[in-house]
Parts: C-alpha cells; sequence; structure tokens
C-alpha cells in the first residue's frame, strides 16, 4: 500500500473516531450534555487524535528509517571484493541494484527467472522495460536487487499493518477511556498545546539547519582546501571540475569576492544613508500629514519590487546609461570617445542596490526619529533654535545609536543581496579599487558555483557552503549587533 | 505706537542695536536643510517612477505580437507524398510543416520558391513555431490535408522586432538581422492587411522556447502558482500555531528568548542562504527532486514563516486583555478563549501578514536558482514534483538571453509579476481598510 493511501485510511478512520466518540459519549448521558464534563465535540476529539497522531509518528518514523536500514543490510551482503572498494564506488553499486530493483518490478515472473541465470541480458531485459542501466550488471547484483525487492516488500507490508494496528488500537483504547467524568478537554488541549510547542520550534529547527547543512558541507569542502586558503587567499579561480579530474587545483581565495561585497555593499550605502535618513527627517519633521500619506507608501513600493526587477533595471538601463555617458564626458574632454565606465560595474550595482534600500533606511529611520520624545524637540525650540538645528543638535544625537542600529540592519541586507549583483556587478573576480570596472561578491559567486550541472564532491561545488557559512555569520553578527543597540536605544525612553 | 509717551522721555532714543545672532544664515541653513529633505524625497520617488517607466515602455509592446494571416495550402505533396498517414500516424508529427507555410508566405507575396535564397528569406520571416502551430491543426483533423485553410500564423522574432520599430534600420543591412528584401515584403504584407499586432495570448500560457516569439511564461505561472499554494498552506498554520504559543503561552524563560532572538534572526538572514539550506537538506539529504516546485514551496516556506510570525503576534498583541478577560471570566478554557475569540478578531491582521509575506515569496529569485530551477521546461507541470520553473526565475533566465526581442519579453514577464504584487497588496490593504478594529 503506498504512503498516502495509507494516510488516507488514517484519515477515514480519524473521522469514523470522531463521530464515534461525540455520540458515544453523548449516549453515555443520555443525550443531556451537561452531564459530560467536555463538550461532546472534545471526546470525537480525543479519539481522533488517538487514531491519527500515534500511528503517523511510526509512519514517519519507519519511512525514514526503514530506507537506510535496508540499504545497510543490503551493502552488509555484498561480496568481499566489492567491500573493499572505496565508499563512492560502492555507492554506485549500490545505485546500480536499486535501478535493477526498480527494473525487476516491470518484469514477468518468467523473465526474472531467465535474467537471474543470464545478468547479461537483463540490461537489454530492463532497456526495453524503459529502466537504462549505466554499466553491465554484475551476477551477485541481481541477487542483492531481488533481496532488496523483498525487503521493500515485506518493509511496506509490515509498515502497513504496523500503523493500521497502531491507529485502530489507539482509537480503540480512546473509546474505552470515555466516560461521563472523563476530563477529554484536558487532553486535547495539551495535545493542542504540544502540537504549538513544536510549531514553536520549526524556527529553532531552522537555524540548525541552516548551520549544520552548511557547517558539515563546508567541512567537506575544507577536507580539500585548507581553510587558511580559503579565508587569506587572494585569488579566487575555482576551475572547472571536469569528471575525473582531481578537481581541488583551483584556487579558492575569499579575500576578493569579500572586498567586492563589502566595496559594493559600500557604494549602496552611500546612495541610500543620505537619501533615506534625509527623507525619514523630512517625512517625520517637515511633511504635512497629506504629503506623508503619498509619500510615505510610494517609497515603501520601492521595497515591495523584486530584487530581479531592480537587477534588469541595472542591466538594460543604469548600467548602459552610465556607460554612455561616460564615453560622452571622455569624448568631451579628451576627444576619445572611449567609455570609462563598464556596464557591468561596481558603480551600477552599487548605485542600484542604493535605490533599493532607500526604503529600509528611511522606514527604520523615521520611527527611530518619530520615538524621540516631543519635550526634547519642544525645549529645543523653545530655546530659540531652528528646526533644523532642533534636527541636528537634539533629534539626531538622541536618535543616534537607534540609527546605527537601523544602518547595520540595511548594511546586512546589502551584504546578502544577490539577484542586483548577479545581474549587474559582473562575475570576474578581481582586487581593485576602481568602482566603474566590475568585481563580483560572494552571493555571485554562490550562484555561479551552484547553478548548472553538478556534482556534490568537488570543492568547486561545495566551496559556495564555505561561502554561505561566510555570508551567514557575516550577516547574522550584523543583525546581533544591530538588535541589541535597538532595544537598548528603546529602553531609553520607555 | 510712536504717540505712547516713553516714562524715560527724557533719554536719547539710542536706536536699539540687534546683536547679530546670525538669524539670516541660520535661516538659509534651515531652507536648505528642508531642501535636501525634498530632494532626498523627491529623489527616491523619481528613481521609483523611472524604474516603473522603463520596464512598462520596454514591456508593454510584448503583449501584443506581428502575426501574418493568410490562406495555407496543405498539400497532400508536402506532408504526405506517399499517402502513408492512415499506417503511419508518425508522419503527421514528422511532416516538413515549415515549408507549407513558406510557400503559402511567397504564394502571398507572388515570389518563386525556385529562387532558394529567396525562398530562405520567405521562410526566415516565419517563426519556428509555425511547425507546431500547423502539425497541431493537422493531427487534430487529417482531413484538412488538401485543402486550404485561413490560418493566423506567428511572425519570426525579427519581423515582430522590425515591424514594433525596435530595429534600428540606418544600419546597413549586412549588420542587421533583416535584410530590405524582407522588409520590403513586410510592408507589402502590412499594407494588404495580412500582417498585423495581435494579442499575445502566447505569453501566458507557452512554455520555455529559445525563439522569443513563441516563449510564454505558462509554466512559471504554474510553478509560482504550486510554491504560493505550498507556502500558504505550510506556513500559515505553522506561524500562527507558533505565534500563539509564543505570544500566549510561552512562559518568561531562556527557551523562549532562544526562539524570539532566533525568528529575529531569520527575518534578516539573506535569501540565498535558504536556497543552501533547501539545497543541502530537502534536496540532497532527502533526496527531493531538483527543480521541483515542491522544493521550492518549502525553501520559501521557511524563508516566509518569520514574516508570518511577526505579523501574526503583533495582530494578537493588539486585541484588548478585555476580551480574554471576559471569555476566562464566563468559564472557557485558555484555548477556548484564544481559538474561539482572540483568533478571529486578529485575524484580518494575520491575513494582511500572510498575503504581504505571501508576496514577498512570489517575488524571490535567489533561493529558486540554486535549488536547480533554472531549468527549460517547455511542457507544463502536472505535479508539485515535476520540474518547473517560477515567474522571477523565468524573468532571470530571460534577462541573460542575448536576443534583442527577450528583452521584450522579461519586462513583459516583470509586468505580469508586478501585477500580481501589486494585486496581492492592494487586497491586502483592502482587507485591513475593511475588518482591521481600532480598540
Amino acid at each position: 500500500m503506498n504512503t498516502s493511501l495509507i494516510l488516507l485510511i488514517l484519515a477515514i478512520i480519524g473521522i469514523a473516531g470522531y463521530v464515534v466518540g461525540a455520540r458515544y459519549s453523548m449516549a453515555l448521558v443520555g443525550g443531556i450534555s451537561s452531564k459530560l464534563h467536555s463538550r461532546p465535540g472534545y471526546y470525537g476529539s480525543f479519539v481522533a487524535v488517538w487514531a491519527i497522531v500515534p500511528a503517523v509518528v511510526i509512519l514517519f518514523v519507519w519511512l525514514v528509517a526503514s530506507p537506510m536500514y535496508i540499504s545497510s543490510s543490503v551493502r552488509g551482503a555484498f561480496p568481499e571484493d566489492v567491500k573493499a572498494q572505496s565508499q563512492a564506488e560502492q555507492g554506485l553499486s549500490y545505485g546500480m541494484i536499486s535501478s535493477i530493483a526498480r527494473g525487476m518490478n516491470a518484469l514477468t515472473r518468467e523473465e526474472i527467472a531467465r535474467v537471474e541465470n543470464n545478468p547479461v541480458e537483463l540490461r537489454t531485459a530492463l532497456g526495453a522495460k524503459g529502466v537504462p542501466l549505466a554499466g553491465d550488471p554484475k551476477p551477485f547484483m541481481v541477487k542483492a536487487a531481488a533481496d532488496l525487492n523483498t525487503m521493500t516488500f515485506v518493509s511496506r507490508m509490515l509498515m502497513t499493518i504496523v500503523v493500521l494496528a497502531a491507529s485502530i488500537g489507539g482509537a480503540f483504547s480512546a473509546y474505552r477511556q470515555i466516560a461521563p467524568r472523563f476530563r477529554a478537554r484536558n487532553r486535547v488541549e495539551k495535545v493542542i498545546l504540544g502540537s504549538l510547542v513544536v510549531a514553536s520550534s520549526i524556527a529553532i529547527l531552522t537555524t540548525v539547519g541552516i548551520v549544520a547543512s552548511m557547517l558539515t558541507e563546508a567541512a567537506h569542502f575544507f577536507a580539500a582546501v585548507p581553510a587558511w586558503e580559503f579565508f587569506f587567499g587572494t585569488v579566487w579561480d575555482p576551475r572547472f571540475a571536469a569528471a575525473g579530474s582531481g578537481g581541488s587545483e583551483g584556487q579558492f581565495g575569499l579575500i576578493p569576492l569579500l572586498l567586492g561585497t563589502l566595496y559594493i555593499g559600500f557604494v549602496a550605502m552611500l546612495f541610500a544613508v543620505p537619501i533615506g535618513l534625509f527623507s525619514a527627517i523630512y517625512m517625520s519633521e517637515y511633511a504635512s500629514p497629506q504629503v506623508r500619506s503619498v509619500a510615505k507608501p510610494l517609497l515603501e513600493v520601492l521595497a515591495g519590487i523584486p530584487t530581479i526587477v531592480y537587477g534588469f533595471f541595472a542591466l538594460t538601463t543604469v548600467g548602459p546609461f552610465l556607460r554612455d555617458i561616460s564615453s560622452q564626458l571622455n569624448g568631451l574632454v579628451t576627444g576619445d570617445y572611449a567609455n570609462f565606465i563598464q556596464a557591468q560595474s561596481v558603480l551600477t550595482a552599487g548605485f542600484v542596490m542604493g535605490i533599493m534600500l532607500i526604503p529600509y533606511v528611511s522606514s527604520l529611520s523615521d520611527d527611530i526619529i518619530t520615538a524621540v520624545p516631543r519635550a526634547l524637540r519642544d525645549g529645543s525650540l523653545g530655546l530659540g533654535a531652528t528646526r533644523s538645528e532642533t534636527i541636528k543638535k537634539v533629534v539626531l544625537p538622541a536618535a543616534l545609536p537607534g540609527i546605527v542600529g537601523a544602518l547595520l540592519m540595511t548594511a546586512s541586507r546589502a551584504v546578502g543581496e544577490t539577484m542586483i549583483v548577479v545581474l549587474a556587478a559582473g562575475v570576474a573576480a578581481r582586487l581593485q579599487i576602481n568602482p566603474f570596472e566590475p568585481m563580483t561578491t560572494v552571493t555571485v559567486k554562490i550562484v555561479n558555483q551552484l547553478t548548472g550541472d553538478l556534482e556534490f564532491t568537488s570543492p568547486q561545488t561545495l566551496v559556495a557552503f564555505a561561502l554561505g557559512i561566510t555570508l551567514f555569520a557575516i550577516t547574522l553578527c550584523l543583525n546581533i549587533y544591530a538588535l541589541y543597540i535597538v532595544r537598548k536605544y528603546r529602553e531609553q525612553y520607555e | 505706537m510712536t504717540d505712547v509717551v516713553s516714562p524715560a522721555a527724557g533719554i536719547p532714543k539710542a536706536k536699539s542695536i540687534r546683536r547679530d545672532i546670525g538669524i539670516k544664515g541660520r535661516y538659509a541653513a534651515e531652507r536648505r536643510f528642508r531642501a535636501y529633505g525634498i530632494a532626498a524625497l523627491s529623489f527616491g520617488i523619481i528613481f521609483l517612477m523611472l524604474l516603473l517607466w522603463s520596464v512598462v515602455s520596454k514591456g508593454y509592446t510584448a503583449f501584443q505580437q506581428t502575426m501574418i494571416t493568410m490562406p495555407v495550402e496543405f498539400s497532400q505533396q508536402i506532408i504526405d507524398p506517399q499517402n502513408e498517414r492512415a499506417t503511419n500516424p508518425q508522419k503527421l508529427m514528422t511532416a516538413n510543416y515549415p515549408v507549407v507555410a513558406r510557400n503559402a508566405l511567397a504564394k502571398l507575396l507572388n515570389a518563386s520558391v525556385d529562387d532558394r535564397v529567396a525562398a530562405r528569406a520567405i521562410g526566415q520571416m516565419l517563426s519556428d513555431g509555425v511547425r507546431v502551430q500547423l502539425r497541431d491543426l493537422v493531427v487534430a483533423n487529417p482531413a484538412i490535408i488538401g485543402t486550404t485553410q485561413t490560418v493566423r500564423l506567428l511572425a519570426s522574432g525579427d519581423i515582430d522586432s522590425a515591424y514594433k520599430g525596435q530595429i534600428d534600420l540606418t544600419v546597413s543591412q549586412e549588420n542587421r538581422k533583416i535584410n530590405d528584401q524582407q522588409l520590403g515584403w513586410m510592408k507589402q504584407l502590412s499594407d494588404s492587411g495580412a500582417l498585423a499586432k495581435h494579442f499575445n495570448g502566447g505569453i501566458f500560457v507557452n512554455g520555455a522556447s529559445s525563439r522569443p516569439e513563441a516563449a510564454g511564461v505558462g509554466v512559471a505561472l504554474i510553478g509560482s502558482f504550486y510554491m504560493m499554494l505550498i507556502v500558504l498552506v505550510l506556513a500559515l498554520p505553522i506561524g500562527v500555531a507558533a505565534s500563539i504559543y509564543l505570544e500566549e503561552f510561552a512562559p518568561k524563560n531562556k527557551f523562549t528568548d532562544l526562539i524570539e532572538v532566533n525568528i529575529n534572526n531569520l527575518a534578516a538572514v539573506p535569501s540565498i542562504v535558504y536556497g543552501l539550506l533547501g539545497l543541502a537538506v530537502f534536496v540532497n539529504f532527502m533526496g527531493l527532486p531538483r527543480s521541483a516546485s515542491l522544493v521550492g514551496g518549502l525553501v520559501l516556506t521557511l524563508m516566509t514563516l518569520p514574516t508570518i510570525i511577526i505579523a501574526t503576534r503583533a495582530a494578537l498583541k493588539a486585541v484588548p486583555p478585555s476580551i480574554r478577560a471576559a471569555a476566562l471570566g464566563l468559564g472557557a478554557s485558555k484555548m477556548q478563549t484564544i481559538f474561539h475569540h482572540v483568533l478571529p478578531l486578529a485575524m484580518p491582521g494575520i491575513l494582511t501578514g500572510t498575503i504581504i509575506g505571501l508576496a514577498h515569496a512570489l517575488g524571490e529569485t535567489a533561493p529558486l536558482l540554486l535549488i536547480g530551477m533554472v531549468a527549460f521546461v517547455a511542457n507544463y507541470p502536472t505535479t508539485p514534483l515535476d520540474p518547473s520553473t517560477a515567474l522571477p526565475v523565468q524573468i532571470y533566465m530571460w534577462a541573460n538571453e542575448a536576443e534583442r526581442a527577450f528583452v521584450e519579453r522579461t519586462s513583459g514577464a516583470i509586468i505580469i509579476l508586478l501585477l500580481f504584487l501589486i494585486l496581492m497588496n492592494v487586497g491586502a490593504i483592502l482587507l485591513r481598510r475593511r475588518f482591521e478594529r481600532r480598540w
């Protein structure tokens, strides 16, 4: 029986359990529900929960555990010469066995009897059924595949029986417990509370998953490339891993990527910070409510536009515009119409990213500026300061820690931004300081290394995880520090 | 004022000297400061307009496609010369339909197909997509072989660009994709009314194609739809459950603090990191298929969860404690109070937050690139496990195409994406206006 069918049956048992439980509880008290401890629905839910939850838990544990058990026992039965081979080759053999096993399910009984004695024929027989094999099967594989099929079949049967038994047994024992004074509601609410806890721990699981998955993959990478060569290397030249080549000849220096990331982020902040900050100041201190009610949503539209759209804008509009204007300028000054700004450059990417970041800076600082107490402003204005003096000398210093926090959060966005730099910054990893030339970033390289055909054993792809964990660490530090500052600041005025 | 007698009339009137405290300079500084603010604000808004204008001006033409309406003779000689279609149905699939279309066009232009150069030039005016168009017609109704039918066929991408005026005709004909002879024919056809722009339904339904004129976002729309569905089905209940726990039940302890810090951090983790997580956990470890919208949906779910949790907690917080007190006072259990009273009142806020989270997820590209959604998918995915692509990923792929006509397609796809986003955001705003209560 396949898994979805089992789940369907479980659902049916659950619904039936609900109806039966609710009816039975009412019948116990002769239809006078006030004699029950809980509403009849809770008795029904109690039965349904016992019918479904344990069975589903068993089902999932079984689904995860049984393939592991089967694969290890099949591998355990490999002949000695195969066991002596490397893990990768054993993995290949196992892959072949499982495709043979899949194919054998499509063959008839007579055909299986024939190929069992003659494994060479197997490949053609399976090919005819639409299951291609990578190589000629060895005799032990046919037997192993047959074993695999038997074990899978037995495991499936057992699983179906155990899960359905658990479901019916759970429902029955819950049904037996129903009595007028039985506290069904409390029991059901406990289960609900448990599921709420499970849901909220998914947040933790995600973080654990991010860190664990990236650390394990990065550890594989650092096994092939020394960590200090990665963190302090100044040359990024991963080479392509052709199948079969050793693969670790490339150079994986983080420094050019990191500098590119920081440089582009810096240029972006150079545009975003003054514009965002001045917009925030204008909107919170000067603008009339009408202007504010129009301008604020308009700026926030900028935050709602997907970054791929910014990337396209940079690629097709801003980049060519900067290139052409630079060649015109050059022509006016020197008479030589060569462009000195490349279409893909630090400036292009930084500028467009700066536009993207304006709403982050402005809305975060707007909140913070508005939170500065009225009394501070009134005091300053009362002493005769102009508005701008009040803002510069009183409001901004008071809001400064919060604004710094907001800017740090914005900076972490700039560091982690991907689509704009993928389309507008270029792919050449170079160490240079000219903002008119292309540079590349950590995120661009993650995308480059992981799109296309990949093989998860070469450092060329695994390096993406090392880059990812670096990125994660940088943004995490920025964010935690920013949160810390913002929180501390908030307490000041509360 | 002057006739008021001063009490100190005898004292010589000294002109009161105002101390120069630089008031003029300070007011000028004030005006400058204000002007900076206005300039910054208008800069942001101008760039928003510029961005939208550049997309719309490049993209609106994508919703029209140049097509040629002409009588096509489904000649038996070309399609099925040996008359073997009864025995070999494959024949109709593999017949040389481009020649059928080319001959029809040549007849319309009064040109001879014996001149091979001219014949080739005529053939190039039609899209490669005519092969499929005509094949589908013939396979659906083999009886039309031997008859002449009026059919509307796609013009090639170059003709389309030229007809829309996107090709610079001042360049000498060797250096452009369409030569003077073809231009003349194009003029002749459009004068006779055979060649005209029509509404381009194909961009909404077609799958990937290397021909810009036949490419569309159909597959991407389905993929995005599946992903949004998965995000909605998973992220909404999990997010709401997590927020209820944190807001209503969680005791103040280290574990709760840890979850809180975690959620705040997850909201700020770069999206590409979620892509790496999806690749390592869902694809590598769990063995789910690459390029499947299921994996994309799971990754986007994890990414959207913090947004939904933060919005839901704010909505729950906004429900006044008096509601809880009243329900508890009437004997409801804590669980009943929350599920029967607090949650329904918080629902508009939760849904608004969810829609905004979904809108973000819809526009997200980077994590999807890593789990292999950058795929050339021409067939509709029937389940979330089939290879598929997503709307923003389709935009990314088209943005990387070199052909001029793809710029138009890319902008068109961006317009479609932005329309969806506007729709969702307007929905969220309306929801908030209609149902939000101020207590």
